[in-house]
């Protein structure tokens, strides 16, 4: 059991290790500063900038989340505190459904229906310009709509844990159901939540295929939502195999990857230090 | 904050032997009113639970419901603030009165008044996941009073009525969960009052507690007689001869027995409610 436990904590630094091997010769030539603010991306001419990489996971992860967690977040209140037995059986299995599609799946959907929306509906009345529908905002969309149903069940498992004891006492004083959802069940859940989100995030930075069917995939740093963009992960995926000939390409894919990796790890340390500042709160 | 903290000291050190006026949203009626039940019943589904219930709760007096395990006292206790709308499947007829408003027919709006009116203290304590500070004034916030002075003014003095003042003053805004559970319970207790409700329920109050923790509830209750009224559900016979003025006894769901306290323990005159006082069934 030990042995199993420590292989598997083992992979996590062997993969580090051999992310930064890879990606040693690009780090020989290019200072580690220059490659994560630089902006421009031409691997022919050896300018291997991350800026826009960079910048476009954050700003589709952020947007993601930021759509994703008031829906989820409205959604289970309402499973857990309003919601009758019916509607909950109902519900419960289609999250668990939409929660088990392929990401793929979701892609497809974002190509189909997302982004002529946008191309057609919203960004003509945002912004004069022509959209190619491709942008931000789409995988922003397509993104939280994976996170719903994973968001929705990990708070739903969450609010039922909150006793009912504790509702009955905030009913006893008058409260409405909506100022015991808000006060008592999310307040007890706060930490909960948080770790959850913590997950969603996770997910949302790493996520490949989705994104990268709808964002654009431009390597320029998105001034707007209805910018293209183009995430690390997509820049890896689609990429990775492809212009092996030119030199240092491979080792900037290889950084790329390392990037994300530390960014993932660190995101997940830092959580934790505030996840425990809250539970002792 | 500094500033907040800075606020809390000065409120501390402030005059505090001023009477208390509760605010006028809060204000009781001139005259107690009484709890009616009248041909009340309620199904759990398809479980017939409480049987044409007919009792007249009176005002200002310790009400003890007694009865063996699962014979519909918490049930019947939950229905008059109708937390048994938590539950699924619910069913009641008849009418419960507080005054002159039906409990068992009101909307949901209505609903959310008079539960204020009829206070619950739980079986164990619930303390609402926030401060001390907080949870006392809890109540008052919901229903829209939110000067900050007023709240602490009515912390203060209810902490004081149940005797925890002097224990938490100095930690406010500590959360309450770090409390003793005999301490919680009082601050449950003092929650409930906050929003002086005329009735106040107690699910087996004291049943978590330890013994001295338990008789200072006890006494509580007896001392807060005078001002609210008090219905308390009891498997501790011994505790419902110490402190009840009038007694319901309850078998199966159905009302045995009602009656003056010293009447009901002394010289009861149903079959069933003898048997049970001398402990042949609990």
């Amino acid at each position: 059991m030990m042995a199993v436990t420590i292989i598997s904590i083992a992979f996590v630094f062997v993969m580090a290790i051999g992310l930064y091997f890879k990606s040693i010769p690009i780090l020989e030539e290019h200072s580690l500063w220059g490659l994560i603010t630089d902006s421009s991306w031409q691997p022919f001419k050896n300018h291997f900038g991350f800026l826009p990489f960079i910048m476009g996971t954050i700003w589709v992860t952020l947007l993601a989340i930021m759509i994703a967690l008031p829906l989820s977040l409205m959604t289970a209140i309402f499973l857990t505190e309003y919601a009758k037995k019916r509607v909950k059986k109902f519900v419960f299995p289609a999250l668990d459904i939409l929660a088990s599609l392929p990401s793929v799946i979701f892609g497809v959907w974002g190509t189909i229906v997302i982004v002529p929306l946008i191309s057609d509906n919203i960004a003509p009345i945002f912004s004069g310009e022509f959209s190619t529908g491709y942008t931000v905002l789409t995988a922003g969309i397509v993104l939280s709509l994976m996170l719903v149903p994973i968001l929705v069940s990990l708070f739903v498992e969450l609010f039922s844990t909150v006793p009912d004891d504790l509702r009955a006492a905030a009913y006893s004083l008058g409260a409405t159901r909506w100022q015991t959802a808000k006060n008592v069940v999310i307040k007890k859940s706060l930490s909960g939540i948080f770790a959850s989100v913590v997950l969603a995030i996770s997910k949302a930075l790493g996520e490949t295929i989705a994104v990268l069917m709808v964002c654009g995939c431009l390597p320029e740093v998105p001034k707007t939502l209805l910018d293209a963009c183009y995430p690390l992960p997509a820049l890896i995926a689609n990429n990775y195999g492809e212009m092996l000939s030119l030199p240092l390409y491979e080792s900037a894919l290889m950084f790329a990857a390392l990037l994300l990796f530390i960014v993932v790890i660190v995101f997940n340390l830092v959580s934790r230090i505030i996840l425990k500042r809250i539970e002792t709160k | 904050m500094w500033f907040k903290n800075l606020f809390l000291r000065k409120f501390l050190a402030s005059d505090c032997n001023e009477a208390f006026v509760p605010d006028a949203k809060f204000k009781h009626p001139d005259k107690a009113a009484e709890i009616k039940v009248e041909d009340f019943n309620l199904w759990f589904g398809d479980a017939h639970i409480l049987k044409n219930i007919n009792v007249a709760i009176p005002p200002n007096k310790i009400t003890c419901i007694i009865g063996p395990s699962g014979c519909g006292k918490t049930t019947l206790l939950k229905s008059f603030n109708r937390l048994v709308d938590l539950s699924e499947n619910v069913k009641m007829t008849g009418s419960i009165r507080l005054g002159d408003e039906d409990i068992v027919n009101c909307s949901a709006s209505e609903l959310v008044e008079l539960r204020r009116k009829i206070g619950l203290v739980p079986q164990r304590p619930t303390p609402l996941p926030m401060s001390i500070m907080a949870n006392v004034a809890y109540g008052c916030k919901i229903h829209g009073l939110r000067r900050i002075r007023e709240n602490r003014r009515i912390v203060r003095h209810y902490l004081k009525v149940v005797g925890l003042w002097n224990e938490v003053k100095d930690r406010l805004r500590s959360p309450a969960v770090k409390l003793s559970i005999g301490q919680q319970q009082r601050l449950c207790l003092a929650r409930s009052l906050a929003v002086e409700p005329e009735f106040i329920l107690a699910d087996e109050a004291t049943s978590a507690l330890d013994p001295v923790s338990s008789r200072t509830v006890e006494d509580l209750f007896v001392k807060l007689k005078e001002q609210y009224s008090i219905i308390m559900v009891t498997h501790t016979l011994r505790q419902a001869m110490r402190i009840a003025d009038y007694v319901i006894f309850i078998y199966l769901g159905e009302i045995i027995e009602v009656g003056d306290a010293k009447e009901v323990f002394h010289n009861p005159k149903h079959e069933l409610t003898k048997k049970y006082l001398e402990g042949a069934f609990s």
